[in-house]
């Protein structure tokens, strides 16, 4: 039952990281990601997907899906109804999923992040009734497919598994929410693992709101740097799988790392816009290393939201200064939107398995284009590539709305 | 685990504006008018159950945060509000109020416009209302009323997940998290959603609205309702079909008490609604079915259930009732709200209101 539960344990049990999938226009997969983020590698392209002859940024981080998705339970009439966005999922999932060594069960769940779903179905959906109204062809199964629970379901099915599918759509916060959501389920004995994740593919109206916005960068993604003037926009996914170290251990499962701490909270200042001293980031950011057990002297790298716009950045960095205190002048920061742009709901999941990167291999992810340092960053901005020791990581992701979540893993040594 | 109480209740419907409207409405039994929808393209408009304009401006409205907002969001504030009332007369302003909005389709109305406006052209499409489409913007618009909200979130997904919105709020409370949580279910009405609905389910009539419950831990704040169970979510998969989903939703309800009622999701669809039916054949008691009078409201539907289903409550007609959640696309789920002071072993008979069929 889900209600009522058993009391939650005295102490709550460990969660790590068996398994970890990743898409993003570095490539598909651990090693392509690992080898363009260490590098500080840029993968944006002018927009290939739909018209932005009219917009004012044209560029994004497109993605080259595989000619072939994995081969999986699903047949090729499901396949067919897979949009990008679910395409995406599946690739990610099936990474972590065989990366894990799992089984298929029948009650493990799955957590997933996402700003926009099948919007590309929904797009689709809405200029044929525009234009063709009288045509009914493929929009009944856009009506269904372009429902992100639908999407999960043909994951779950993929891998002849099933269970829970909880959608979590706090905009930009989705990802790392989603992940957090289900380290506190297994955490708490809700569960003994879980896949968890986030995903967004790129589509028109997300392009055009944030284009309409201004807050697009008609140069280049630069975050935390003075001359910086906009975001760039990305798409991708990420899933990890999550168990109780009692489980990995039992059936003898190599360890990726740790979730260790996880914060989030709501920011009621404006709907687009963060509070400028960023006092909810801050707040997250105390929450999950009280629930971690760290202090900021602990965190060796933070993987900033840093989305590369004037506000988020400033009030990001006022929050980061503020809680590191005196370990700020030390503390490497850096913002990985700079490569492969902002993933909206897949941004929180991406960088989290970003920051399992640096820790499974010891380095910190570089801004190339960084130059001059914000006035409000007390902290050395990531520019070059380097080795560091790598122990625990930090990884913020806030969004539209004002919801705020922070994430710290751990190290598996 | 702690007890987890039903302090208020909220809702905007077909119906009206406030809980009271959704029961009159309930109580009469009779399914309420439709208007029509006007589709691009269509000569024959859609029929549709629109909310009506509410009678008095609501106050709230000059909030500066609701001022360029979608109906979805003027429902969940209204529905919040009402929850609330009674609370917010007393509430310690140090008390944490968490917020679980859910969605299924959200936020339709601003998204169907700006993307309408960029195809026509994106270099003019309103920057005003992209914040709107988001799914989060309603649950960010109520914690500004709000102001005490210190954790939310929004779930997306089939009507079913509302009662996974109400185990998030029972969990958030029983890790003192928060104490008092707000679970809203909301959804607004617009031509390509009923055209949506008409694609997969013609008998449907489409309608919006919002259904919020306000949950506690402390007795003292309760409406005389207690939370007894919600069942596990049963996801429909390629080994799981609907109608097993439904059935396994049931049989984890267990028996129910001597006149216990039943919230069921029934709508006037024979096929869509075969598998709660069967779930359900053998049940004797009394039963509403909300969506056969107000409509297809989606998620609101799914939280109008759970509304009335608490309203009988709280108002003493039943000392029990069950709601069933058979979702369209996602999961069966069913839950069972008691008379606080009742225990749920004491059940006795309620007294049958207009439409509920015994």
């Amino acid at each position: 039952m889900l209600f009522p539960t058993t009391s939650p344990p005295q102490t709550p049990s460990r969660v790590v990281i068996t398994g970890a999938g990743i898409i993003t226009a570095l490539g598909l997969g651990w090693k392509p990601n690992a080898e363009g983020f260490r590098t500080g590698r840029t993968a944006f392209r002018p927009v290939s997907l739909f018209d932005v002859s009219h917009q004012r940024a044209k560029r994004a981080a497109e993605i080259d899906l595989p000619a072939a998705l994995p081969s999986t339970l699903l047949n090729a009439k499901h396949i067919a109804r897979l949009d990008r966005a679910a395409s995406l999922l599946l690739l990610a999932t099936v990474e972590a999923w065989r990366q894990s060594g799992w089984e298929p069960a029948e009650n493990r769940p799955l957590v997933l992040g996402t700003t926009a779903g099948g919007m590309s179905l929904g797009e689709a959906y809405f200029r044929q009734a525009v234009q063709r109204p009288h045509s009914h062809r493929h929009q009944p199964t856009r009506a269904v497919h372009y429902q992100p629970q639908v999407q999960a379901r043909m994951v779950l099915d993929a891998l002849g598994s099933s269970g829970p599918i909880t959608i979590v759509s706090n905009a930009c916060a989705s990802g790392g929410n989603a992940i957090g959501h289900a380290w506190e389920l297994i955490r708490y004995g809700r569960a003994e693992c879980a896949l968890a994740g986030g995903y967004d593919a790129l589509s028109e109206l997300v392009f055009s709101g944030f284009d309409a916005l201004q807050a697009l960068s008609t140069t280049l993604c630069r975050p935390f740097d003075a001359r910086r003037d906009g975001l760039a926009l990305g798409e991708g996914a990420a899933v990890v799988a999550l168990e109780t170290l009692e489980h990995a251990r039992r059936r003898g499962a190599p360890i990726l790392g740790e979730l260790i701490g996880y914060g989030t909270a709501i920011d009621q200042h404006h709907l687009t816009q963060p509070h400028p001293q960023g006092d909810t980031t801050l707040t997250v950011m105390k929450q999950a290393c009280a629930t971690a057990g760290v202090t900021p002297e602990d965190v060796d790298y933070l993987n900033a939201h840093g989305t590369g716009t004037v506000l988020n950045d400033s009030s990001e960095a006022h929050a980061i200064s503020k809680w590191a205190g005196r370990r700020a002048a030390t503390l490497p920061v850096s913002s990985t939107k700079a490569s492969i742009g902002h993933l909206l709901g897949g941004a929180g999941a991406v960088e989290a398995v970003i920051c399992l990167m640096t820790l499974c291999e010891q380095w910190l992810p570089p801004e190339m284009a960084f130059e001059t340092p914000d006035p409000a960053c007390h902290f050395p901005v990531v520019h070059q590539p380097q080795d560091a020791r790598v122990n625990v990581a930090l990884s913020n992701s806030f969004g539209f709305g004002g919801v705020n979540a922070t994430l710290i893993l751990r190290r598996w040594a | 685990m702690n007890r987890v109480f039903v302090a208020g209740l909220g809702a905007v419907s077909p119906a009206g504006w406030n809980v009271a409207a959704l029961r009159e409405a309930l109580d009469k039994g009779a399914p309420l008018p439709t208007q029509p929808m006007e589709r691009p393209g269509w000569e024959k408009p859609l029929r549709a159950r629109l909310v009506p304009s509410p009678a008095v401006r609501p106050e709230f409205l000059a909030h500066p945060r609701l001022r360029r907002t979608s109906p979805i969001t003027h429902h969940v504030v209204a529905s919040a509000l009402e929850a609330m009332a009674k609370l917010r007369v007393n509430l310690d302003p140090k008390r944490r109020l968490g917020l679980v909005v859910c969605l299924q389709s959200g936020c339709v109305n601003y998204s169907c416009r700006f993307f309408d406006e960029t195809l026509k052209d994106p270099a003019t499409a309103s920057p005003l209302l992209f914040p709107e489409t988001v799914y989060a913007a309603p649950a960010s618009h109520v914690a500004a009323v709000l102001e005490n909200v210190s954790l939310a979130s929004t779930l997306v997904g089939d009507p079913a997940i509302f009662l996974e919105g109400v185990s998030l709020g029972a969990q958030w409370l029983d890790e003192n998290r928060v104490d008092v949580c707000l679970v809203i279910g909301a959804e607004e009405t617009n031509w390509i959603l009923a055209d949506a609905l008409w694609q997969l389910d013609r008998p449907a009539i489409l309608t919006g609205g919002a259904g919020a419950l306000c949950l506690c831990r402390e007795p003292k704040l309760s409406a005389g309702v207690e939370l007894a169970a919600i069942t596990d979510p049963q996801t429909y998969s390629a080994r799981q079909s609907r109608m097993e989903a439904a059935r396994a939703m049931r049989s984890q309800l267990g028996k129910s008490a001597p006149g216990e009622l039943l919230c069921d999701g029934l709508g006037n669809n024979p096929r869509a609604d075969a598998p709660e039916i069967a779930a359900w054949r053998d049940w004797t008691g009394p039963r509403v079915s909300p969506k056969r009078i107000l409509g297809e409201g989606l998620m609101a539907a799914a939280a109008w259930q759970c509304v009335a289903a608490c309203d009988a409550v709280a108002d003493g007609r039943f000392v029990a009732a069950t709601v069933s959640l058979v979702g369209s696309n996602q999961q069966a789920i069913g839950a069972r709200f008691v008379r606080a002071d009742s225990g749920i072993s004491h059940l006795s008979d309620g007294k049958s209101p207009g439409n509920i069929r015994p």
